[in-house]
This record gives structure tokens, C-alpha cells and sequence, in this order.
């Protein structure tokens, strides 16, 4: 022990001699570790934050959405100008009535809709469901109630709001038991939503969504008031579209039975689609394994390109220590006059570059634990001179600007062994060959 | 008389491809206990290969080199490490000191490879200061070689060359970089280390140095030419 505190010095002592030189020697390993573990901490805040995204969808949900078919696919198959496409209340009465496993649903009917009270209006997205959504979709009530079972028997016009629109809409009143104008009809406001975060896009088939702009109303009143017919104006023509349900949310009873039963959906779907597929079945829980998939993919081509980095710096070391071994030859020779046999030279050069490495490696950990103070930098410097106009609001922007770097703690020690590798790697080869000089050639070497 | 070494018909050949180099062609001769030799010769009389060969630096082709009661000429790479750290000390021309180590470090560098790697301790340090003193360094221990003057550096391979308390002391041309008074100074500690029973041997180009040691062999074309006693003043011309 006191022979390698005793050898651990004198190589301190031998780098302490050339400060700057081992210092920017040791800057290679530093980079390397702290990009190793930078790189490891942005893809695993990264994956973090899609399967954040994936549990808010619920790992026990099937989402069935409808999907707008191919232009000339409907074109063929409808001789009307009415695009009529979608899930049908009959598509939910089958999946409900035949799938055992899942235990609740929701129908859903999207349609966007200027919404009034007294003289403030806004556009905002009515959503038609049942009382279940609320749940199903982890929002939570900030007052009032939220849509029940009797209004949709009842079709009452009653609304929940979310809490941007109570906001915009109600400025100074309390919005529960107001009226509000959805369209051309009037609901009474019953329960206001807290404030939820946004979902972000996933996949193709499910887009973002926000949920701070939505207002609540029960599917059945939605279709008795408004139709399933929905025109839309754009730039001075119309569209009109006939969509029954937009999408079908489902809760499965087991995690293990969700896979199935998503099977099960799509064969089912099949069948009372079989001319267009106008429907996309996602599920959370592949998505959250495709995640996972895509993390490891994600950590192995980060870590691969940091690792780089790495080898660069012990070549860096190995150049260095080839560089002083021919500097130190003299030393060399005199220490195995005074009788240093090969293996104690080996030794010495051996310890200055693991110290070297092992040291940069402590550095480079300690830079790496300052990752997400970094990433806050470099978001910093995104915002005000990469990004402009609206890149920040998009799914893109927004995914950047979310992520939060997690340092993973396993990679602070395996970087710092990596380095300490590379230190013996880079240093074999220099020691040795300085181990091999022949000693009289040495103490002659000028 | 005891004899800290013996070297038998020792010969040393280098093959460098086309030519064999007889750099030693069988040399014999005796080192008492507190001898006081210095080795004269030309360049390419094979001075500096006797001297290698004494320092157990390299092996004979043939011959023997007794030392410590062992020959060395049979000994392998580490057992020639050891046998250098333990028999023999070393003086250069150059000094050699390590440039990153104080005085005291550098005297303490063959301590580091001793047998068994004993651990460094008080008595050590004690007897390395001791052998500063010694050398009239004693107020330098903490100075780094680049703040010595050359004959101060020399007085640190002197204490470091006795740090272990070797059989022979090895000098080549030690005060070949040196000026006259410094020279002398030198000079004036190898001879007390000779009154103490210490066995110098020394390599030197003048004939000024060698006639203050107690023997003078010749060296010419790889044989010993002649041996003079001159403390005893004999001429064997």
C-alpha cells in the first residue's frame, strides 16, 4: 500500500513538472468523460420524457382514432361531396359489447367551435364525451363537477370548461352556473378543468393535444344539437365531413391482456372497415416499448460518438507519453542504473498516465454532473439566437425545450473506468518501450 | 587482503553484422577492498566497456566478474538491477539527477528500488540527510537540480551513489564538467571516501586526476596495457 501511495506520488511529482502539458493532455479524457456522460443524461432525460408522454396516454389505454382515408380512395368509394369516413357508434356499441377485457370507454367527437359569453368569444375545441374522460385522461376538476351519466341520458346542455377558456371567457365571475354559447346553442357551465400539460404528438396517427382549450359537453347532447355533419371554411370553400366519433378511447383490465385485446380491436375493426381504412389503433404500451427501443438506440449512438472522443484523448496520452519517454530517456537510464529493474519503469510510466487519465476522468465526472446546468445554457442560447418565430411552439421546439437532462449514475462510474482504461491502454505501449531502452544506450542519450 | 571485485579474462564482442567489435579481448584483475583505481585509456580502448561490464550494466561475452561473491555475468536482467542497486554506486560526468526531484529525493532514488520494496521510513530519511551533510549540502536538501551549481550537483550523485552502502563506487570521468576548484573538492571527498575503506574505481582522461588514486590502469585496444601502483610510486614501465 505504501509502495503505490509512494508510486502514485513520484508520478504526480513527474506531472507536476510540465503542468500545461498534462494539463491539456488530461483536457482530452476530461472532454471525453463529460461528453459521455452528457450524451448518456440528454438521451435518458429524453426518453424519460416520451414515456412520461406515453403513461399521461395510460398504459392500460387503446386509443382508436379516426383517420382521414386517401383523397382518391374516398373520392372512389363516395359519390357524394360529403367525405363521410370515420368510427361509428356501431364500431364502439361491437368493441364494448364483444372485448371482455376492456373495462371502460369512451366515445369521442372533436368539433372546433366559436365559443361566446356575454361579449367575450374564442375559439375553443368541443369535445362530446362521457364521464369517464376525465379520468381516463388524468385531468382533474378545479370546481363544479364534471359531466355525468344522467346528462347524457337527459341531454342536457351542460358544458365543463377547461380552465384557459374559464379564463378568457369568465375574467371576474365565477364560471359555475353561467351560460355560454357553443355554436348557436347555450350550455350551462357545470365544472371547470386545472390546468393540464400538453400531450405532445406521438407517432402519425395521434397529434398533439392541449388540453387547456377544450370544453366539455356530453357526446349524445353534442350529436342531437349539432349533427354528425361538420362543415368547415377554408380560404372560401366549404368541406363538409361526416365523422361519427373521432376516437375511441379504451381502458383494458390488465397490463398483460393489452396487447390482446389490441389485437382483438384491430380484427374486429377489420371487419366493419373493410373497404377503407379510415381508423388507427395506438397503443400506448407498444409506443412505451418502442420508446424503450428507441432509448437504447439513442444511448448506444450517443455513447458510440462521445466514446470517440474518448479515444481521441488516450491517443492524445499515448502521443504525449511516446513524446516523453523519448524526452526522458536519460531518466530512464539513470533510474535502471541505480537499479530500476524493467518492471519498475513499466510501473512508473504505467501510474503517470493512469494518474493522468484517472484524474481527467474525475474532472470529466464532475463536468457531467453539471449536464442539466449546461443543457439550461444551451436551451438558453437556442432561444435567442437559433430559434425563431414559431420553431418554439412546435412539437419539435417543444420537445427540446422540455427535455431535462437526467444524469444516469451508473455511466459516472463506468466513464470513469472507461478513462482509467484508456490511461492503461494509451500507457502500455510508451512504458514499455521505455522499459525495453537498453540502459547504457539511455544514460548516453543526449 | 579481501577483494570487493575480481574480474577473469572478461571479454566483450559486439556483432554488428559485417564486422565483430573486440571491444574487450580478456581482461583480468583485481579489486581490493578500499582500492582507489583509476582507468585510463583512449576512446575505443574499451574503457567504458569494462566500465558498463563493472557496473553491471551489460554481460561479458565470456569471462567472469565476480562481485559480492556472486558472478555476474551469469545473471539475468533483474538480478543485474538488483545487483546495481545493491553493490554498486554510480557517479556520472553529467551528474544525471532527476530534474522534477529535490536533493533529498534524488539521494533517496535508489532506496526506491530496493529489494522487496521496504517502505521509506524516519531512519531513511535521517541517513539520507546525514549523506547531504556529508557532502556539505545539508542546508540544500529542498533545492531542485536546476538550482545547483555543477559541483553541488555532483556532491548529490555522491550522496546518492552511497545511499545504499554499495560493495564498489563507479565514477566516470567524474569531474570532467567540472572547473579546477571544484574538481578538487570532489576530488577531496572520493579520497575521504576512500580513507573510509570505500573501493573507488574511475574511469578519467587525466593524468592529473589519476595520479591523486592509488592505481592506474592503462586501457589500450581492448587490454589492459599496464597497471601502475602510485601511491607506492613503483614504476612497472
Amino acid at each position: 500500500m505504501t509502495h503505490i501511495i509512494r508510486i502514485v506520488r513520484l508520478a504526480l511529482k513527474s506531472l507536476l513538472l510540465h503542468k500545461l502539458r498534462s494539463g491539456l493532455t488530461m483536457l482530452g479524457i476530461v472532454f471525453g468523460v463529460f461528453s459521455v456522460i452528457a450524451m448518456l443524461a440528454i438521451g435518458e432525460g429524453a426518453s424519460a420524457q416520451a414515456q412520461r408522454q406515453v403513461l399521461e396516454l395510460g398504459a392500460t389505454n387503446v386509443i382508436v382514432r379516426s383517420v382521414k382515408p386517401p383523397t382518391e380512395v374516398v373520392q372512389s368509394s363516395s359519390g357524394s361531396r360529403v367525405l363521410s369516413y370515420g368510427l361509428l357508434r356501431s364500431d364502439y356499441k361491437i368493441l364494448t359489447n364483444t372485448i371482455p377485457t376492456i373495462t371502460k370507454a369512451v366515445p369521442i367527437r372533436e368539433v372546433d367551435r366559436e365559443i361566446r359569453h356575454l361579449k367575450e368569444s374564442m375559439n375553443a375545441r368541443v369535445v362530446g364525451c362521457t364521464a369517464d374522460y376525465l379520468e381516463m385522461n388524468h385531468l382533474t376538476l378545479s370546481q363544479g363537477r364534471f359531466l355525468t351519466n344522467s346528462d347524457q341520458e337527459n341531454l342536457l346542455n351542460v358544458a365543463v370548461i377547461a380552465n384557459e377558456v374559464a379564463n378568457i371567457l369568465f375574467k371576474f365571475e365565477d364560471p359555475v352556473g353561467k351560460s355560454i354559447r357553443i355554436g348557436s346553442m347555450y350550455y350551462t357551465v357545470v365544472g371547470v378543468t386545472k390546468d393540464r400539460t400538453a400531450s405532445a404528438a406521438i407517432g402519425g396517427s395521434l397529434s398533439g393535444q392541449d388540453y387547456n382549450k377544450d370544453v366539455y359537453v356530453p357526446i349524445k347532447t353534442l350529436q342531437a344539437r349539432e349533427g354528425d355533419l361538420d362543415i368547415k371554411t377554408q380560404a372560401g370553400s366549404n368541406t363538409a365531413e361526416q365523422i361519427e366519433l373521432h376516437q375511441i378511447t379504451l381502458r383494458v383490465n390488465d397490463k398483460d391482456a393489452v396487447l390482446s385485446t389490441a389485437e382483438a380491436i384491430r380484427e374486429t375493426l377489420e371487419q366493419t372497415h373493410p373497404r377503407t381504412k379510415d381508423y388507427a389503433v395506438v397503443v400506448p404500451l407498444e409506443l412505451l416499448k418502442q420508446a424503450e427501443q428507441i432509448r437504447m438506440i439513442f444511448n448506444v449512438v450517443l455513447g458510440s460518438i462521445a466514446a470517440i472522443s474518448l479515444v481521441v484523448g488516450g491517443i492524445g496520452i499515448m502521443n504525449i507519453m511516446l513524446a516523453t519517454v523519448t524526452e526522458r530517456t536519460r531518466e530512464i537510464g539513470v533510474r535502471r542504473a541505480l537499479g530500476a529493474r524493467q518492471s519498475d519503469i513499466v510501473e512508473q510510466f504505467l501510474t503517470e498516465t493512469i494518474v493522468l487519465a484517472g484524474s481527467g476522468g474525475l474532472i470529466g465526472v464532475v463536468f457531467g454532473l453539471l449536464t442539466p446546468v449546461t443543457f439550461l445554457g444551451i436551451q438558453w442560447f437556442v432561444q435567442n439566437f437559433v430559434m425563431e418565430g414559431n420553431t418554439a411552439g412546435s412539437d419539435v421546439g417543444r420537445m427540446f425545450f422540455d427535455l431535462q437532462p437526467q444524469i444516469a449514475f451508473w455511466s459516472l462510474p463506468v466513464a470513469f473506468g472507461i478513462s482509467v482504461t484508456i490511461g492503461i491502454l494509451s500507457g502500455i505501449y510508451p512504458a514499455i518501450s521505455a522499459a525495453k531502452l537498453d540502459p547504457i544506450e539511455a544514460l548516453r542519450h543526449e | 587482503m579481501r577483494l570487493a571485485a575480481q574480474v577473469v579474462d572478461l571479454t566483450k564482442f559486439y556483432d554488428l553484422g559485417s564486422v565483430v567489435v573486440k571491444a574487450l579481448r580478456g581482461v583480468s584483475t583485481d579489486f581490493p577492498e578500499g582500492d582507489f583505481v583509476a582507468v585510463m585509456g583512449s576512446s575505443g580502448s574499451g574503457k567504458s566497456t569494462l566500465l558498463n561490464l563493472l557496473g553491471a550494466l551489460d554481460r561479458p561475452t565470456s569471462g567472469q566478474y565476480f562481485l559480492g561473491g556472486r558472478d555476474v555475468s551469469t545473471l539475468d536482467d533483474d538480478e543485474l538491477s538488483a545487483m546495481r542497486n545493491d553493490m554498486i554506486g554510480f557517479i556520472f560526468q553529467s551528474f544525471n539527477l532527476i530534474a522534477q526531484y529535490s536533493v533529498l529525493e534524488n539521494i533517496e532514488v535508489p532506496l526506491l528500488y530496493r529489494a522487496g520494496y521496504p517502505p521509506i521510513g524516519r531512519a531513511e530519511r535521517e541517513w539520507c540527510l546525514e549523506l547531504a551533510n556529508m557532502v556539505g549540502l545539508g542546508d540544500r536538501t529542498d533545492h531542485r537540480p536546476f538550482q545547483l551549481s555543477g559541483g553541488q550537483q555532483q556532491r548529490v550523485s555522491i550522496a546518492r551513489a552511497l545511499v545504499n552502502d554499495p560493495q564498489i563506487i563507479l565514477a566516470d570521468e567524474p569531474t570532467g564538467n567540472l572547473d579546477s576548484t571544484t574538481e578538487a573538492e570532489i576530488m577531496d571527498i572520493l579520497h575521504k571516501l576512500n580513507e573510509d575503506g570505500r573501493t573507488i574505481i574511475m574511469v578519467t582522461h587525466e593524468p592529473s586526476i589519476a595520479r591523486q588514486t592509488k592505481r592506474q590502469i592503462t586501457m589500450k585496444d581492448g587490454l589492459i596495457e599496464n597497471e601502475t601502483l602510485i601511491k607506492q610510486s613503483i614504476p612497472t614501465r
